[in-house]
């Protein structure tokens, strides 16, 4: 909402001097959201005197006045000026050089006509103050020369733009604004809305078939109306300033009360209009074209204005062509009516129409104020276009907002801090209740504030007018909290963890196109995308992951390891629950169905990483990254959390058939790592090589907070022994390293494999696996038998387990 | 060797003499002090501490000297011969250090190589700021929520009071999946863990709630359709608006240290009744950029104030929803962009960066092991 600070003046001359900061200032105070405060006027423009002149016949037969014009300056400018409305001796409005007037015409210094123009003598249209164009502006004589003439002509002014919240429509208008202003400033305020309804006779007959639709329809008959009269300057400078471009007297008019007053208008040429009224609900099929030239087929929900030809408006949010103001109408049809906000705001949707009248409706407008703002759309029609108001119909059947009943200490209770009765009954007659009751407020709201339903509903209007500064600084106890939950403190662990190994975090956006994540998970799909090709939500974190390896690698860093903890998204829910009743706690049941009705959304943690896993650098070429990488990381992860990761061989997409793991927690699959599918990572533009994985979380953090048991170190020796183990190719190291633990027994403390060869001796399609196996025992030194007796108890299970033979 | 001295004659023995002992000291003083390393050190040993030298050949002949002068004639040689080590020794020391010293000395290396040859990671600053947002409420005696992004209208929408068609519905602010009728949203704030805290957790219930979530705004430099907030609640007996306004406080003084200016200015929100905006003396300018002449401010717009978040008490209808009767229990709540919070604190231009996945965007930010941001 633009609201000239000027008008604001005139609806509320208490305001005085203030400057727009000052009442932006009030207004911001009291919850007005005043976004800023554009300043108007012209600079460089000043009241010259013409001194002299001469005709200059043009050879395009114009003849130009070449004039000597005094601006308060040592010495007088030279003017070209094409108008011959003035005499020597005229004040008149000089734009100087640099002087920027209305429509962004910047005036300089220029050769026209033979002559070096040393600014610009302004006419009432170049000044945006009037149509007159016929001549330039001719002051009074009393003008003082050399003075600033924007604001002797009142170009001055300030603008407040103002974000109304959607509660509160009554602030959509000069007068609600000038009532908060009033209430911030403590001025006293007179409400600009004449109430005063003259006698008229019943006009246009008016049926409101569908009173959740309409139940207010003030139908005002003005006649006499001069087509060709302009609309005054000063009523068009208030439109033009509050941002609404002028049409006609009986459109400018409706408008400027709509923004004066809050109520829309419709002007009907009444003479299009054929037999009576009704406002009813679309029919199926009916059609309606609207001002803007839109064929629009109505919804049997639409809200219409009809005559005896079908619809005439679509109620509230914009007129019809066929009944439009025209350049001959003499009779106009006011119409002032009340449309409940939800058939409205359902319209505008419906047909992607939005208007000032339906901003207004949607947001609610005073159901009171119909016949008052048809009236003096009607005055201003009398005083400036000759018309005479014939004949008025109100059909009325809106209802009063309910009373409410408020304990006059709630305010207090909720602002904790003490707000006396009397402040109380002060703050909400400000707004416009009627206050009764004791200890029990009974407060009736004015019609334009149906947002006021409850008990806080008026609190937040005290505490707001008191001023929320006023509010005390208490910090709550609460009883204690435990700090954060395990699976919590177990997320930050990942986190820390996979950047301690090296990794950045990423945070990247969730949609991909259809099939990036290459899982064949089932996608959820976003109806409303913002871009065509990302419509669907990532089952995986690799696409994103992949696109912000990309973009690191194309920016030249060749070697980059990123990490990405997020959710991702299957569509597999069950059956669709519609949205229960609000305001009202759901059963278990509905509860449990409300959530069974949404996707899968599991936790997870993925990387990615390429180019070298060592950096290169003086002292060697460093390590390419290898599919070791990928799986330490998964490693890392489950050490992070204290849930020890196994891996198993598994083919899986997106990764190297022969280089890809499966993760597994107690057996269970949690994810995948390896090296990316050659093709893969050619088709993301990753540079060959590039590995990484991606574990579900929560299984691994889903558990209770554990207790580590504490080790107690043997310190005896240990006796350390190598075997060489030949198994086939196909053989799993985890395997013959299992059925070692498992044959060593307990004397076991740990085992490394520290070689693998293959070739001659070793046979063709076998390899052989070196381990050291270091033995301990808590309670004595071991015995050089006791090792070899648990060392070839290992190679026997491993050797019945794989296959295994002890290499010769 | 001299005879046999079996007359016990004494028989003057030259080598015995106090003058050659002298002599013999002194020279091998002077040879030790002469060998420049211990190779020459060792030669050198053997020439004047051998078996050959002359101290130890001085020494076979006590044997013949009378049994009177034997005595006599040992003490001297053995203080010669104790000079004489006492004096290598010294020198063997003096040698050895040097040696030592002259192996360090080789051993010097450019101390100020690089020697970063291990990969740096970090963690993302959304991250990090939501972690330290957390600890401050943790510290506090709050919990931390969590909910799912696809969210059912109901808890996003209906529960927390928006009516059916408030504007935010529709389909320009809010990413819709899934079939029409499934009523599934993109979680539009973080508010609807609100609603799970409360019908999950027993009362009272003090927590907050950080998350992505997600608007349909296409993304530029101050917007993305998808950003971190993170939301507070309470819910207990007898909170009041004094109590929202202490937490934040302590939540501004914790972000930002001491001093820094707030108000809270009259706002709508149709979960919160009364409701407030909370803003923020700017970080940057201090607020002087308002004034009349001084400095614009890139940071608020020349404002003096920074938006930081809404918040306000809980709306009854909330309440209900939860099955809670706001006759014995009320509520605060508040909610903050994260982002936006890292934009005014931390000095970041364009939100964009964050969704990039630039490491030289990340990495300064570190691992975040101090809790810092």
């Amino acid at each position: 909402m633009l609201v000239p600070l000027s008008w604001l003046r005139a609806v509320l001359p208490a305001l005085g001097e203030r400057t727009g900061r000052d009442v932006a200032d009030a207004l911001l105070r009291v919850g007005l959201e005043v976004e800023r405060v554009e300043r108007l006027g012209v600079e460089h423009l000043v009241v010259g005197e013409v001194l002299a002149f001469e005709a200059e016949p043009q050879k395009n037969g114009k003849t130009i006045r070449w004039c000597q014009v005094a601006v308060g300056e040592d010495v007088p400018r030279g003017i070209v000026c094409g108008a011959a409305n003035f005499a020597a001796g005229d004040r008149v409005v000089v734009a100087l050089p640099g002087a920027v007037l209305p429509g962004d015409f910047r005036i300089g210094r220029r050769k026209t006509y033979g002559h070096w123009s040393d600014g610009m003598i302004c006419s009432a249209r170049e000044l945006g103050i009037g149509e007159d164009h016929d001549g330039i502006l001719v002051l009074g004589s009393d003008a003082a020369v050399g003075i600033d003439a924007s604001s002797l002509l009142a170009l001055d002014d300030e603008v407040l733009d103002i974000a109304v919240t959607p509660d509160r429509g009554y602030q959509l208008s000069v007068r609600g604004v000038a009532r908060e202003a009033a209430a911030a400033l403590g001025l006293p305020f007179a409400d600009p809305a004449d109430t005063t309804i003259p006698e008229l006779p019943a006009g246009q007959e008016v049926f409101l078939d569908d009173l959740a639709g309409c139940d207010r329809y003030v139908a005002l008959t003005v006649d006499g109306l001069d087509p060709s009269a302009p609309t005054p300057g000063w009523l068009r400078d208030r439109l033009v300033r509050a941002g609404m471009r002028p049409v006609s007297l009986a459109v400018d008019v409706t408008n400027y009360v709509m923004l004066e007053l809050g109520q829309p208008l419709h002007a009907f040429d009444a003479d299009t209009l054929s037999g009576a009224i009704r406002v009813r609900r679309a029919v199926d099929g009916e059609t309606l074209t609207t001002l803007d030239h839109v064929d629009r087929t109505l919804d049997p929900e639409d809200v219409v204005i009809a005559d005896d030809d079908g619809p005439v408006a679509l109620a509230g949010v914009m007129g019809g062509a066929r009944t439009e103001i025209a350049a001959t109408t003499t009779r106009v049809l006011i119409e002032a009516a009340h449309f409940p906000p939800t058939p409205v705001a359902r319209a505008v949707r419906r047909h992607r129409l939005p208007s000032e009248a339906a901003r207004r409706f949607e947001r609610a407008v005073d159901p009171e104020l119909c016949p008052a703002a048809a009236l003096a759309a009607a005055r201003l029609l009398a005083e400036n276009g000759g018309a005479t108001a014939v004949a008025l119909t109100d059909v009325d059947r809106h209802l009063p907002l309910p009373a409410l009943t408020m304990a006059a200490d709630l305010p207090a209770r909720v602002g904790g801090r003490p707000v006396a009765r009397e402040a109380v009954v002060t703050a909400l007659e400000t707004v416009g209740c009627t206050v009764s009751g004791q200890d029990a407020l009974v407060v009736e709201p004015p019609p334009w504030r149906p947002d006021l339903v409850e008990g806080v509903d008026l609190v937040e209007e005290v505490l707001r007018l008191e001023g929320l500064d006023l509010l005390p600084s208490v910090l709550p106890l609460p009883p204690g909290s435990g700090g954060l939950t395990a699976p919590q403190r177990r997320v930050r662990a990942v986190s820390r963890a996979l950047a301690a190994a090296g990794y950045v975090e990423v945070v990247t956006s969730p949609f991909v196109a259809p099939g990036a994540g290459r899982d064949g998970e089932p996608e959820l799909v976003v109806r409303n995308p913002l871009s065509a090709e990302e419509s669907v939500l990532r089952t995986s974190l690799v696409p994103g992951l992949a696109g912000a390896l990309a973009r690191n690698t194309a920016r030249g860093r060749p070697d980059v390891a990123l990490f990405e903890v997020g959710l991702v998204f299957r569509d597999r829910r069950g059956p669709h629950v519609p949205p229960p009743k609000a305001a009202l706690r759901p059963d278990a049941a509905l509860l449990a169905a409300l959530d069974a009705s949404l996707p899968e959304q599991p936790v997870r943690a993925g990387w990615l990483l390429a180019g070298r896993a060592e950096p290169a650098g003086w002292w060697g070429p460093g390590r390419p990254v290898d599919w070791t990488d990928a799986l330490a990381a998964a490693y890392a992860v489950g050490a992070a959390v204290g849930r020890p990761l196994a891996v198993a061989a598994s083919p899986a997409e997106p990764y190297h058939p022969g280089r890809c793991a499966a993760v597994l927690l107690d057996g269970q699959v949690v994810g995948h790592a390896g090296q990316l599918h050659p093709d893969v990572a050619e088709a993301l533009g990753l540079p060959p090589g590039t590995c990484g994985g991606e574990i579900d979380l929560g299984p691994l953090l889903a558990s209770d907070d554990r207790v580590v048991p504490a080790p107690r170190p043997s310190g005896y020796p240990a006796g350390t022994v190598d075997v060489a183990l030949v198994v086939a190719d196909e053989v799993p190291h985890a395997a013959v390293a299992a059925a070692l633990r498992e044959g060593a027994g307990p004397l076991l403390e740990d085992l490394a494999l520290f070689d693998i060869y293959a070739g001659a001796p070793v046979p063709a399609g076998s390899r052989s696996l070196a381990f050291t196996l270091r033995f301990r025992a808590s309670d004595r030194t071991l015995d050089g038998d006791e090792v070899n007796a648990a060392r070839d108890a290992a190679v026997a299970a491993a050797a019945a387990a794989t296959g295994a033979r002890l290499r010769a | 060797m001299s005879a046999p001295n079996s007359g016990f004659d004494p028989v003057e023995v030259e080598a015995l003499k106090p003058a050659a002992l002298a002599a013999a000291v002194d020279a091998a003083r002077a040879a030790f002090a002469g060998a420049a390393d211990l190779d020459a050190l060792a030669a050198e040993r053997s020439a004047h501490l051998g078996d050959r030298s002359p101290i130890a050949l001085a020494r076979r002949e006590i044997g013949a000297l009378p049994p009177t002068a034997r005595a006599d004639a040992g003490r001297r040689v053995n203080e010669a011969l104790q000079a004489t080590t006492a004096s290598y020794d010294a020198r063997h020391e003096a040698l050895l250090a040097a040696r030592a010293a002259a192996i360090l000395a080789e051993e010097r290396v450019d101390v100020t190589l690089p020697v970063d040859r291990v990969r740096v990671g970090a963690r993302h600053p959304m991250t990090l700021l939501r972690e330290r947002l957390e600890d401050v409420f943790v510290g506090l005696g709050w919990q931390v929520a969590e909910g799912p992004e696809v969210e059912h209208e109901w808890f996003n929408f209906d529960a927390l009071n928006f009516g059916g068609d408030h504007p935010a519905r529709e389909l320009q602010d809010t990413l819709a999946v899934g079939p029409a009728d499934a009523h599934l949203v993109l979680r539009t704030h973080t508010s609807p863990v609100q609603i799970r805290s409360l019908l999950t957790r027993e009362l009272p219930v003090y927590v907050v709630c950080p998350g992505r979530v997600y608007r349909a705004d296409a993304i530029d430099a101050t917007h993305l359709p998808v950003f971190t907030q993170i939301e507070g609640l309470a819910v207990d007996r007898g909170l009041t608006m004094a109590h929202l306004r202490g937490t934040l406080d302590t939540l501004v003084r914790e972000m930002f240290g001491p001093g820094l200016g707030t108000r809270l200015r009259p706002n709508y929100f149709p979960f919160t009744e009364p409701s407030a905006e909370m803003d923020l003396v700017c970080f940057v300018c201090q607020g002087t950029s308002a004034r009349p002449g001084a400095e614009p401010c890139r940071t608020c717009s020349s404002e003096g104030w920074i938006e930081w978040g809404g918040c306000g008490m809980v709306h009854p209808n909330v309440l209900r929803s939860a099955g809670i009767d706001p006759q014995e229990y009320s509520g605060f709540a508040f909610g903050l962009g994260v982002e936006r919070t890292l934009m005014f604190r931390n000095g970041l231009t364009d939100l964009r960066d964050v969704l990039d996945g630039d490491v030289r965007f990340t990495l300064p930010f570190g691992a975040g092991l101090a809790g810092e941001v």
